[in-house]
């Protein structure tokens, strides 16, 4: 019943022609299986079933691949978990950080504010001080010095 | 009226003995079988294993209900397509369980070659042709690799391929179809 049977045989020289026929009167292929791909497919045929017959005869060590597959598990959750709790933390310094750096912004947004309003104060009080120095300076002559100005308005006309 | 009883209790003794039995046949039989399907399948040793105890374990919890409609080893098989079908399902749905794949690369899995009477060259180029193969089987869509397995590494007919896979003779074709045109371009285009 084998289906690659024949290029089995093939190699002892036996009956190559019937996996071909096989295979074609299965109504499988488009094309005829030519003789690479029919060695291929029993090369990898033999391949899989010596592989197969070598890991069923070897003794398994069951109790060690489950804890190998656990302890993998474990260092894997434990390496997401501490990912995760990375990126979160992280995240919140991050947040924090952004918060700080707005709060400070706008403690210096402030004071400068409060810095030019004093400054516009200080500089209304002075012109205020200059106004009031200026109508106190341009008072009117004292009686007693009203001869002296009288004397300085005939020299300016005679010049 | 004891009597009865007690015969009828010694028949059914021997019946669940009988079956025990013939399940133990079966399981001696198939199982190099089923393990070879899936470890080609998965290319994984342990999942392998595993699936094939599972198999085992379901077939002998519904031995009960097998009725003989097709082979006992196409029954089997059915049983080991779904559990690798759900396992890959699983899988996906929670990739987290397991972080890498423990399949074997194709390098690995071409070494087995059995020791015939070939020269180094020839096992060499053997050992490629291999490889190529399982290149393309790995490119494969599921039902493609499970059709092109069945057919050329377990050597099943279309009509045991079709029942063990739920699907028609038809679709079986065409499915294998496709696999072989995979298999012929990756091994002509290499060449």
């Amino acid at each position: 019943m084998s289906l690659l049977n024949g290029w089995t045989r093939n190699r002892n020289g036996m009956r190559e022609q019937e996996a071909l026929d096989r295979m074609a009167d299965g109504g499988l292929l488009d094309q005829p299986l030519d003789e690479t791909l029919g060695q291929a497919l029993v090369d990898f045929k033999l391949s899989v079933h010596a592989w197969s017959e070598a890991e069923l005869g070897r003794p398994r060590m069951l109790a060690q691949g489950v804890r190998q597959r656990s302890w993998r598990l474990a260092a894997s959750v434990a390496l997401g978990l501490t990912l995760v709790a990375g990126g979160v933390s992280g995240g919140v310094y991050e947040r924090h950080q952004r918060h700080e750096s707005a709060r400070i912004a706008a403690e210096a947004r402030a004071a400068e504010q409060q810095r030019l309003v004093a400054a516009e104060k200080a500089r209304q009080d002075e012109e205020d001080l200059l106004a009031k120095v200026d109508s106190d300076v341009s008072r009117e002559t004292p009686s007693a010095m009203e001869p002296l100005a009288q004397l300085m308005a005939e020299d300016e006309v005679q010049k | 009226m004891a009597s009865s009883t007690a015969l009828e209790a010694m028949t059914m003794g021997t019946a669940a003995e009988l079956a025990a039995q013939e399940f133990t046949c079966v399981v001696e039989r198939h199982r190099p079988q089923i393990f070879r399907f899936l470890l080609a399948s998965t290319r994984d040793v342990d999942l392998a294993e595993t699936l094939t105890q599972e198999c085992f374990l379901k077939a002998h919890r519904n031995w009960g209900s097998f009725r003989g409609e097709s082979t006992a080893m196409t029954w089997l098989m059915r049983i080991a397509i779904n559990l690798q079908k759900d396992h890959w399902r699983n899988r996906r749905m929670q990739f987290w369980r397991q972080t890498r794949t423990n399949s074997v690369d194709l390098d690995e899995a071409s070494e087995w070659l059995p020791s015939g009477e070939r020269s180094a060259e020839q096992k060499l180029l053997a050992k490629e042709q291999v490889k190529r193969v399982w290149q393309s089987v790995k490119g494969l869509s599921e039902r493609q690799r499970t059709v092109f397995l069945l057919r050329f590494v377990e050597e099943q007919e279309l009509s045991e391929i079709a029942l063990a896979t739920g699907l028609s003779e038809g679709t079986v074709k065409a499915h294998l179809s496709r696999a072989l045109g995979r298999v012929r371009a990756e091994l002509g285009g290499k060449r």
